[in-house]
């Protein structure tokens, strides 16, 4: 016969809670940085399709760590609710607060009744008209809410990185600028790096994820940035990378998606909405740094 | 609206849901009333009270697809607009033009806007150019019954195809009828009360092959043609600086010609006319 047994609620928080940091911190990190001209998101991630950043909407995107089947589907559902609200209000009516609310409000629902709690940690980033109006929420396993100011550091060795970039973040940074500081800070305490017993130096382009909200673009603002563009980017890079990287993408893309390699992760702001581009639309003729259009052509780049 | 109570309980159930890329389809099963087509018909035709869109002209050229429309809306035998918009951007790639009640029309564009970049956010993919005119046909026969009512909608649709082989001009036009047929169009296209004129127009200066600019001229003397014969078509109003819209679609994407453009081929078109009139 078996015995009810009792548990306080306490401990039953305390175990969730528990459960869910662990399978967090498993995963590896990612750093969502505001810089001069909007927030970069910077994920290691080695898959290019099962992506950890994507656009929810306008001026606002989304960045998850934790069990990818957990914040995929909370990534549609967001997805869906700036969709519905911008169709039947306007476009400028969907803000990344009512977003991040419906995150908390879900998390904290599935945390406080279900067994077991969602294994994720989330980012909604929103773009505004001037620095001072870029929103950073975090939001943890139990629908907590944070409004960061400057970067939100998610997943893995979480603390780690977060140190290392409050050495060496300041506010405002040009594209360059942040990457290298993000890229450097993921690096510290990423396997594949030389320091922790891996092959390189610092994190390849291939095992980036790197996407930016640019609010210098009309409408959509959400850009990827892979391929050359990215590897352009990450000027300290061997230059084999840069080479590597097109073939790669080309091979996990369906045909009409955008392009291999190229899809004009930054291209011009004044040129046409690409949507994630393809080669074409990526070669703009304004493109000033003869890089393929990849990379941030409207921002002077002291590092290079 | 069920969306509302996103913020007190977070997302409906339904919202988690893993299934369908379609904001159609997921409208149609969380608020079916902001569907176009789901709502309940008048009992009488109301065509005669609603504003109509008319002429739209499509063709392609060596390196895509211009669409074209005029400014005219009509209301019975009332101009009821002639700075109307008929021609939109769908998505990066593709342009929509409308003929056909208006007020209904425009609610499609928007819904067809909103359901391109949908699946593209949720898929990571741009949809297929064969895949975006089909799920146009399919908003277009949900209206069948509206258009019964005399609140037709026909549209016109043409992209840049993306996953065009080599040599195939990548530059291809759809064109549908009420019941949500779509035909792909070869070489140009047009819908609307004027496009008699402006198709026998196209059929006579369109040549495969022509440039941008030529295309440009084709498409605006259409306009012209049917402006000049069908009286729900208007022709480019030098008094209020109004001229049709234009927008090409090319390996940079869709953009709308700028007016002064568009307003110099026109000119160029009346003055010519004017010309070979020979009879003032």
């Amino acid at each position: 016969m078996t015995m009810p047994y009792y548990a306080s609620a306490e401990q039953v928080m305390r175990d969730r809670s528990e459960y869910a940091r662990k399978g967090i911190s498993r995963g590896r990190s990612v750093a969502v940085l505001t810089y001069a001209d909007g927030v970069l998101f910077i994920a290691e991630n080695p898959s290019a399709t099962l992506h950890k950043v994507s656009e929810l909407y306008d001026r606002i995107g989304f960045a998850a760590v934790g069990r990818y089947s957990e914040f995929e589907s909370l990534r549609v559902a967001g997805v869906r609710l700036a969709d519905v609200r911008g169709y039947s209000y306007n476009r400028r009516d969907v803000t990344g607060r009512i977003i991040a609310n419906a995150y908390a409000q879900t998390l904290g629902a599935v945390f406080t009744e279900q067994m077991k709690p969602f294994e994720v940690e989330l980012c909604v980033a929103e773009v505004g008209d001037g620095p001072e109006t870029d929103q950073l929420y975090r939001l943890t396993f139990d629908g907590s809410i944070v409004d960061e100011s400057d970067f939100v550091v998610m997943g893995g060795q979480a603390e780690a990185v977060t140190s290392h970039l409050r050495q060496h973040f300041t506010a405002g940074m040009p594209l360059a600028d942040a990457l290298r500081v993000g890229v450097q800070a993921l690096s510290a305490v990423s396997p594949v790096t030389a320091a922790n017993g891996g092959a390189h130096d610092q994190l390849p382009s291939t095992q980036l994820e790197v996407a930016v909200l640019d609010r210098r673009r009309p409408k959509r603002t959400f850009r990827r940035v892979v391929g050359a563009a990215l590897a352009t980017l990450l000027a300290d890079e061997q230059p084999a990378e840069a080479e590597a990287a097109p073939a790669e993408a080309a091979a996990t893309h369906a045909p009409s998606a955008p392009a291999p390699g190229t899809p004009a992760g930054l291209g011009h702001p004044d040129a046409v909405d690409t949507a994630g581009g393809t080669e074409q639309a990526s070669a703009q003729p304004d493109t000033q740094d003869g890089v393929g259009g990849g990379t941030d052509a409207g921002t002077p780049d002291p590092q290079q | 609206m069920t969306e509302t109570s996103a913020g007190r309980s977070g997302f409906p159930p339904a919202y988690l849901d893993r299934v369908g890329s379609s904001f159609t389809d997921f409208l149609g099963t969380t608020a079916p009333d902001l569907l176009p087509g789901r709502r309940t018909l008048p009992a009488l035709p109301v065509g005669e009270l609603a504003p109509h869109a008319t002429t739209i002209v499509a063709a392609t050229f060596d390196g895509g697809v211009l669409m074209g429309g005029d400014r005219r809306a009509t209301m019975g035998n009332l101009i009821s607009s002639r700075d109307i918009e008929k021609v939109y951007a769908a998505d990066s790639w593709s342009v929509i033009g409308i003929a056909g009640a208006a007020g209904i029309a425009i609610e499609m564009v928007r819904l067809y806007q909103v359901e391109l970049e949908h699946y593209e956010k949720i898929e990571g993919l741009t949809m297929s150019l064969d895949g975006k005119a089909n799920r146009l046909a399919a908003m277009i026969r949900s209206n069948l019954g509206a258009a019964m009512q005399g609140l037709a909608v026909v549209p016109l649709f043409a992209g840049y195809d993306l996953d065009a082989a080599e040599g195939v001009s990548p530059g291809r036009i759809f064109s549908y009828d009420v019941t949500g047929g779509n035909y792909e169009e070869r070489g140009y296209a047009s819908v609307g009360s004027g496009s008699l004129f402006a198709r026998n127009s196209l059929k006579k200066t369109w040549r495969p092959g022509l440039s941008a600019d030529a295309a440009t001229r084709t498409l605006v003397e259409a306009l012209y043609d049917a402006a000049d014969d069908d009286s729900a078509t208007g022709g480019p109003d030098t008094v209020r600086r109004l001229y049709p819209i234009v927008y090409r679609v090319d390996a940079e994407g869709a953009v709308r010609l700028p007016d002064d453009e568009v307003a110099a081929v026109a000119t160029t078109i009346v003055a010519e006319r004017s010309a070979a009139d020979g009879q003032g």
